[in-house]
């Protein structure tokens, strides 16, 4: 274990790091998990309605492998969408409006808890179906492609999705057709409430081995380390980048909490389970104590950084409160792109109220 | 002017829309080296090359999926459906992404696709083969719909979907697609949510689209010469946006109305429009109104069978003599 951990310290993208790095490293996950804690005290408190998918617990996998990315580099995921929304550098006001369906909300309140988009930070969602994100990963990476830029598509799944249709015909378009995108399966043990062994058939308990079927280069990655996630990503990104080759990573993480807020996560596995993962394997924890060991973070600096994403969770929270919901006159707004201009640009009845 | 196929008029729409704006580019099944299975993409290849006219797998959900993807990008996909049929297993991407990424995002992301191909019975395929799903997706907020029935009429409309900023359904027709007719040498477009009244009368409107159209006007013909009745014919083309002041107009005219579509009679798109009729000019009406679709089963394999089920100009003119009676 030692000599695996020194590698993936080792690894070139992981050896270039400043500590100014690596500390923001550590505080974006300590922000995505406050934000989480935050966001599951305000759906108990009743204002988060429908689904909520919570992060916590997978956090080393948005930050390791968005940290990786350039310009010209797009993701798209699912609708466990929190993390990777606050790693591309949405703020948390808008997506805590959002939850609490505000018109202050990165989607106006329209999209809730599974859609958060922000397209200027080259983030495309946020997608409710198991699996329908999977074809559109390949698109970004079609028209980069198309657009000669020297980027690529992380496109994040969970490991439920691999049993979907549409991951396996993005599969063979993508290596047919050499896509640049990296297809990133967060697995977390259970597809909902069914886990692995009694949902997924594969040989060698390998879900990214699937993609040898396909041609396409893949690798198991730890997922409680960010430096294992960040030095698996970035060889993944430079494959896209120079030949358009595309990547599946199977990413290896652990939810804390159940697949969505109706499910207590205690009927398909135990509480030592949880716990044990917890004391033993978590991804902040254990890049605190990294970091401490190489001189980066103190303990100080830690509860500071801790302290310092609390308040600016709390404070989110505040401003969705203060902030109103949209109104019902905007229900037919953002529909189509044609109606939300000054004139039309077709005739007709396009609205049947 | 200048005659030319229903077939060939896509093509021409195609072409001109790919030489107009770069970010046009044709994807779907066969429609590359094999000139696509009904050859409406004929040519095409050879003047755009492999990277604007793309020969995709069978993968309806995976290659619509990644046309959306691209056109969130900036990309004007134009993707075949070898028949709306294969629509079903894409019903994800076409529905739930298309459609509600806009809203979904709060007005931040476009998706300008064009999804188009042959949605019609009447060629001995059986029920697999054979839907007419205009009426479901003209049911989603997020989607245009438009069904041509003429080489004018699809060639016009075509051009406008494909410069049009959100999804863009169109549903043709194998049987029309080698009918003629004439248009213009010079460019032109025909507005999405705009009625094309194909015959003028006073007596009765027939209204409707695709190609019972086509036999609404032969069936205008028999009751003008045999029964002297004066029969308007409006053609709906777009369904969504739909050209309600274009149907309200005739029938106040008229006073008698004859709906006419391939869809079934369950909540097909006649429902939605006898629902605005009676809403809108129900004192103008002086009968009930009249529908023919076709007949409510999975579309029948058996010719003698299916001649019948869809609408035909007998059944058309039975049903016009009804609202007349």
């Amino acid at each position: 274990m030692s000599t695996l951990k020194k590698t993936y310290q080792d690894a070139s993208v992981n050896k270039t790091l400043s500590g100014p790095d690596k500390k923001n490293l550590y505080r974006q996950m300590v922000r995505i998990r406050k934000f989480e804690e935050r966001t599951l005290r305000v759906y108990q408190q009743g204002k988060i309605g429908g689904f909520l998918h919570l992060y916590i617990g997978q956090e080393a996998v948005a930050v390791g492998s968005i940290s990786i990315l350039g310009p010209d580099d797009h993701v798209i995921t699912a609708y466990r969408d929190h993390g990777h929304a606050l790693m591309v550098g949405m703020k948390m006001n808008e997506c805590m409006a959002e939850l609490q369906g505000k018109a202050t909300g990165c989607s106006k309140g329209k999209g809730g808890s599974m859609h958060f988009f922000a397209p200027d930070k080259n983030y495309w969602g946020g997608h409710g179906i198991v699996g329908g994100q999977t074809p559109l990963g390949a698109g970004i990476a079609y028209a980069l492609k198309h657009q000669k830029k020297k980027g690529c598509c992380l496109c994040y799944m969970g490991d439920g999705a691999i049993n979907q249709g549409p991951y396996h015909e993005s599969l063979n378009i993508a290596a047919l057709w050499k896509l640049p995108v990296v297809y990133i399966i967060e697995n977390n043990g259970y597809s909902m409430g069914t886990s692995q062994e009694r949902s997924t058939m594969v040989p060698n308990d390998s879900l990214a081995e699937r993609a040898e079927g396909y041609g396409i280069p893949w690798a198991n990655v730890l997922g409680n380390d960010v430096y294992a996630v960040r030095a698996a990503v970035a060889e993944a990104v430079q494959r896209a980048h120079q030949d358009y080759t595309p990547t599946v990573l199977e990413i290896a993480t652990y939810r804390y909490r159940g697949h969505s807020m109706s499910d207590p996560g205690k009927t398909y596995r135990t509480n030592e389970e949880v716990k044990a993962y917890q004391q033993e394997h978590d991804p902040i924890d254990r890049f605190q104590a990294q970091l401490k060991e190489e001189g980066v973070l103190s303990d100080e600096e830690a509860k500071i950084i801790i302290k310092e994403a609390k308040d600016e969770a709390d404070a989110a929270a505040d401003f969705a409160d203060a902030s109103p919901f949209p109104d019902l006159s905007e229900l037919s707004d953002d529909i189509y792109w044609e109606t939300d201009q000054p004139e039309r640009t077709t005739e007709g009845r396009i609205f049947f109220d | 002017m200048k005659k030319i196929t229903y077939r060939q008029a896509l093509n021409e729409a195609f072409e001109e829309e790919m030489l107009r704006d770069p970010s046009v580019y044709l994807m779907g099944e066969e429609v590359a080296q094999f000139d696509g299975a009904y050859k409406v993409t004929q040519g095409l290849l050879e003047k755009f090359g492999p990277d604007r006219v793309v020969d995709t797998p069978i993968s309806e959900a995976g290659f619509i999926g990644l046309g959306i993807g691209s056109s969130m990008m900036g990309m004007r996909p134009v993707m075949e459906l070898m028949f709306w049929s294969f629509a079903y297993v894409a019903f994800d991407q076409i529905v739930n992404n298309a459609a509600n990424v806009r809203y979904m995002s709060g007005g931040l992301i476009n998706c300008p696709i064009v999804i188009r191909g042959p949605a019609n019975g009447g060629t001995n395929v059986g029920a697999t083969h054979s839907h007419t799903p205009e009426n479901f997706l003209a049911n989603v907020p997020g989607l245009k719909v438009a069904c041509p029935s003429t080489a004018y009429d699809a060639k016009g409309l075509m051009k406008s979907a494909i410069r049009d900023n959100d999804p863009v359904y169109i549903l043709e027709n194998t049987i029309l697609y080698n009918e003629s007719s004439e248009i213009p040498e010079e460019e032109y477009l025909v507005p999405l949510g705009k009625a094309d009244v194909k015959r003028e009368g006073k007596d009765l409107s027939i209204i409707g689209h695709g190609r019972p159209i086509i036999q609404a006007l032969k069936t205008a013909e028999i009751l003008e010469a045999e029964y002297e009745i004066s029969v308007e014919v409006i053609d709906l083309r777009s369904i969504r946006p739909l050209d309600e002041k274009t149907i309200m107009d005739s029938v106040r005219k008229t006073n008698r109305v004859l709906l006419v579509e391939e869809n079934k009679p369950f909540c097909g798109v006649g429902a939605q429009i006898a629902s605005m009729i009676q809403e809108q000019v129900f004192d103008y009406l002086d009968a009930p109104i009249g529908r023919v679709s076709s007949l409510d089963s999975p579309a029948v394999y058996s010719k003698p069978l299916e001649n019948e089920q869809i609408p035909n100009p007998q059944r058309i003119l039975k049903s016009a003599l009804k609202v007349l009676s």
